[in-house]
């Protein structure tokens, strides 16, 4: 599998990423730079990690968005090629007009870093697979615009196509009970109309390892393994 | 008449028209015009003297320095080097004692930050700095700047920073100005560091009404690097470019320094201009630009440029090679038109660095910059005529010589008087609390010692994927790339033990970060001090200041923990109001094994619970007294240095036994606090049967002896035989296990109690509306 993460000035996870991929999904990674007009030819995978792209200025996202590197993610996705936005990758995703809605400021206006457990909606995706339907893992948040909302129509088709991926829930799988930043639907992650491009706000790259605070992120870095093998 | 950044509205009089026009003899050049000079020109009255902070004496001493009047660049550049911030004129003397020798020190004091070996050819470097009086008057900017300022510090010597540690102190909760000054500092401390990209993993939270008029925010970095790649400030080779970096540079922070080395007065807000305002995107283009630039091997010598921006940066950077330095201001990037020389080198604009560049990679060092889409300007050159000359639109507006303006900095023997000693406090004295339980809820719901979750929540500190102790436990601990090591790092001082007895402060502030990284498992190796008091001036705060710096430097020796880098804050006063007396310890400990250090959560139940260290139940200067009894006196605990190391060994060897399955040290609150924290973290409650005999049992409780650890374990009977071995006093106290803590004689408290006392009033208190 060969995986490409970008790096777009401001980025700050890149190499989280860099290393779950390297380490859980044992891929081939390469870091690109948001000024590059290609992808690297045969890849797989395309991450956009977390961060602060153009220090967050305008709005979340939305400069990296108009990066050159980003019509290139856009065929890829095109192609049905997997795309992962964590974060700040999330926002870019949105912005780029790659997956619906907004993320607005959390509810309560500060930035939370914190565990999160989260609710698996479906484990028939590529980046799933190896969760069971509806665990409750738990991973990481650390944001300041994760705040999910999209307009009552698209609400209603994202739910319909069963395109929410994940869901902010307490340890007893809860949802609805404590959401980091006032998501509707508590919605923590969406798929696009072919799944093959996932957006999310919690950080499944910093939980893959047991002596950092536990490994129910490598799953989902597993699972994109899997789709390779 | 933009000679002066805005603000400094006493200083405009003097430009107003057809004020004094006694110019200096003309600097250097018969061919000044003097039309110029008339509308640029300040008189040098002593009034303008008076506002660049400098005394009638000092202005003396560069009289006879330089044998003529300076410039009012010159008087502006004298100005930023010999203020209290950049010169250490009072504290100098005293910081000579401090132990900065070990055989894994690689750079003590002096340089950006120190840097120690933690093997492996690796090297970590870290530093601690202040940003009190900013962040006092732009909470959220001042923060921001100062961890963008600390930052800085630690990657310019070539270290990818890793970790942040901040230890704040605010004024009473109750005091009108307190919560507006938390919300922006922690927001700003974090808004900064989660966008820069480091993982903040700990800190310190105090409240004390002393506080009300001078916060403290006291940030620390900590980077790794090579220990063979490690970038200096001391520039070398006559004629090659200097070259700056960074961001443009604009009328921001101007005086800044100086503001930093003054006492506030009510007129202080008026100072907002100066404080600088960051962009941590460009810190984090800067970070990435400066280590890609130091992989070309283009860098001779780097400096940040940081208090007293281009002046500072440009004086170390020659004066540490025996060089002169001339700059040409006309090539500095700006950000706004028509900024003067005296602007330009007293500017603190952020996120810029200064670099002496090897000639023949000049385009390859460029190219890195262009790419990260920041400024590159070749801005002057090393000279060897030892002066530090500065040129802007073909004149020459200073001529200094470059050695004297560090080297010849006032330095002061001030006057200063031993803290009158307080009797010690009988514990029997002290009268007990209607309940044993009721007090210890009262205490751990308290400002000092609640939760600090609302603060370091909104701190990434997960970035990296590195941290293996998260905030809340006595030390943080991170793991370097890959491990199996690890660093554990903390902040500590107690400054009602520093007022109390400044001596025995000073050791304890030592002894508690020693004590913190042990507790994890640590091996600790160094520290970094921020020292923070009030205006050295009086003879009384002189003496906080020596009586401290003695007690660390004892501590400091004992325990083979140097101290590698720090900075001092005076002037920490308002209206004549001090500050308790601060001296912010961090320490920096490595972790051989990340996979085997402790944590203070009860993991198991049945567990033999064992106290470690002698209690002799001392609640003088406690925090039991303070909360409870609403008094604020007696002696502090005394710190036994040899005893301190002592316990500590034998609590780090059973750690690395895994002989142990938490460990927690004792500190504020004692016995009661910590075996509460312990019960919290893991969920896991406690039967206590016994507490040390021969005192009330709230002094065994609430007693802030020093050197104590709790431990539980599995093996009760074998570590007592090797305490016994090892001459460590220690007893059993009790066993893990239930859903509350039960204390001798049945009076118990539950778990849930406990949490949602020591969770809630943090945020209940930052939801609150007016006091």
């Amino acid at each position: 599998m060969k995986s490409a993460v970008i790096l777009f000035p401001g980025s700050n996870r890149e190499r989280d990423a860099a290393r779950a991929l390297k380490d859980v999904t044992r891929s081939d990674v390469k870091i690109v730079w948001h000024g590059e007009t290609e992808l690297p030819s045969g890849t797989d995978l395309v991450l956009l990690p977390g961060g602060f792209s153009y220090g967050d200025y305008l709005r979340c996202g939305a400069i990296a968005a108009r990066s050159p590197v980003m019509d290139a993610v856009r065929a890829h996705a095109a192609k049905g090629g997997l795309v992962l936005g964590i974060c700040n990758g999330f926002q870019i995703l949105v912005e780029s007009g790659l997956l619906p809605g907004v993320l607005l400021r959390n509810s309560h206006l500060k930035f939370v870093c914190r565990a999160q457990h989260l609710k698996v909606e479906r484990n028939d995706t590529a980046f799933t697979r190896l969760y069971e339907k509806h665990q409750v893992i738990e991973v990481a948040v650390a944001h300041g615009d994760g705040n999910y909302l999209a307009d009552a129509d698209t609400l209603k088709r994202i739910e319909g196509e069963g395109r929410v991926a994940f869901r902010y829930c307490d340890a007893a799988g809860n949802v609805e009970k404590n959401s980091p930043n006032g998501s509707v639907n508590a919605i923590a992650g969406i798929y696009s109309e072919k799944f093959n491009v996932l957006g999310m706000m919690p950080h499944p790259e910093n939980l893959i390892d047991p002596l950092v605070g536990g490994t129910d992120g490598a799953g989902l870095f597993e699972s994109l393994g899997q789709k390779a093998a | 008449m933009a000679l002066i950044g805005g603000g400094w509205g006493a200083v405009r009089k003097a430009f107003a028209p057809g004020g004094p026009s006694r110019y200096p003899k003309p600097i250097l050049h018969a061919d000044f015009p003097s039309e110029m000079m008339a509308a640029s020109a300040p008189a040098i009255t002593p009034e303008l003297v008076a506002q660049h902070g400098l005394k009638p004496d000092e202005y003396q001493r560069i009289l006879e320095l330089i044998g003529r009047e300076p410039t009012l660049t010159e008087l502006g550049i004298f100005s930023a080097m010999w203020n209290e911030h950049c010169s250490y004129k009072s504290s100098r003397l005293h910081l000579r004692g401090l132990p900065t020798k070990a055989p894994w020190v690689i750079q003590g004091p002096g340089e950006n930050a120190g840097v120690i070996d933690v093997g492996d050819g690796m090297a970590v470097v870290f530093k601690m700095e202040s940003h009190n009086h900013p962040s006092f008057i732009e909470p959220y900017q001042g923060a921001a700047t100062g961890v963008g300022g600390i930052l800085r510090d630690v990657f310019t010597m070539g270290a990818r920073p890793i970790a942040a540690l901040n230890a704040l102190r605010f004024g009473d909760p109750q005091h009108p100005k307190t919560r507006h000054l938390i919300s922006g500092v922690v927001s700003g401390i974090g808004g900064y560091g989660n966008a820069f990209g480091v993982p903040t993993v700990g800190g310190q939270v105090g409240f004390h009404t002393r506080y009300d008029g001078n916060i403290l925010v006291n940030a620390m970095a900590v980077g790794i690097c090579r220990s063979d790649q490690i970038f200096y400030a001391k520039a070398t080779g006559v004629g090659n470019p200097i070259v700056y970096l960074g961001s443009k540079t604009g009328r921001d922070g101007i005086h800044g320094a100086t503001m930093a080395s003054a006492e506030f007065d009510e007129a202080s807000d008026e100072k907002r201009p100066t404080v600088q305002v960051g962009d941590p995107f460009a810190e984090k283009l800067l970070l990435e630009a400066t280590l890609e630039l130091m992989q070309t091997g283009s860098v001779i010598a780097i400096q940040d440029m940081g208090a007293a921006g281009l002046t500072s940066s440009s004086v170390e950077m020659g004066a540490k090679g025996n060089l002169g330095v001339k700059l040409d201001l006309d090539s500095v990037p700006t950000r706004e038109s028509g900024m003067t020389a005296y602007e330009m080198m007293l500017s603190e604009s952020q996120e810029r660095m200064l670099m002496v560049l090897d000639p023949a990679k000049e385009e390859i060092a460029k190219a890195v910059f262009t790419k990260w889409g920041l400024d590159f300007a070749v801005v002057g050159h090393t000279t060897d005529d030892l002066r530090f000359r500065v040129w802007h639109q073909g004149k020459e507006w200073a001529d200094l010589p470059i050695k004297e303006l560090g080297d010849e900095a006032p330095l002061y023997d001030r006057p200063w008087v031993e803290t009158p000693k307080r009797p010690v406090l009988v514990a029997d004295s002290v009268k007990a609390p209607t309940s044993l339980t009721g007090a210890l809820k009262t205490l751990i719901s308290s400002p000092e010692l609640s939760s600090k979750r609302w603060v370091y929540e909104q701190y990434d500190h997960l970035i990296l994927g590195n941290t293996v102790q998260r905030p809340g436990g006595d030390a943080a601990v991170v793991r370097i790339d890959d491990g199996p090591k690890g660093l554990a790092l903390t902040c500590d001082v107690t400054p009602r033990y520093c007022e109390a007895d400044p001596f025995e402060g000073g050791k304890q502030a030592v002894a508690e970060a020693w004590r913190n990284i042990t507790a994890v498992g640590g091996r600790p190796l160094a520290i970094t001090d921020n020292l923070n008091f009030g205006n050295p001036e009086r003879p009384e705060i002189m003496g906080q200041l020596v009586g401290c710096l003695k007690g660390i430097g004892a501590a400091c020796s004992a325990l083979e923990f140097p101290v590698v880098s720090g900075n001092v804050s005076l002037y920490n006063e308002t209206q004549g109001r001090g500050i308790l007396p601060t001296p912010t310890i961090g320490g920096v400990g490595v972790v051989e094994d990340v996979a085997k250090t402790a944590t203070l959560a009860f993991k198991d139940e049945g567990e033999e619970i064992v106290l470690v260290g002698e209690t002799a139940g001392w609640l003088g200067s406690s925090v039991y007294l303070w909360l409870i009894e609403n008094r604020e006196d007696g002696a502090p605990p005394p710190v036994d240095l040899a005893v301190e190391r002592r316990n500590g060994d034998f609590v780090r060897t059973l750690i690395k036994q895994e002989r142990v399955s938490a460990v927690h040290d004792l500190s504020d609150g004692g016995l009661g606090a910590a075996l509460a924290e312990m019960a919290m973290a893991g969920n896991t409650g406690a039967t206590i049967d016994v507490l040390p005999e021969g005192i009330p049992a709230h002094a065994a409780l609430f007693g802030e002896d020093q050197a104590r650890y709790v431990i539980a374990t599995k093996d009760a009977e074998g570590v007592l035989a090797d305490a016994k071995a090892a001459g460590v006093p220690a007893q059993r106290i009790g066993k893990t296990g239930g859903s509350a803590l039960t204390l001798p004689g049945g009076q118990s408290i539950s778990i849930a109690e406990l949490r949602e006392a020591h969770e809630g009033w943090f945020p209940a208190y930052m939801a609150g509306a007016g006091n």
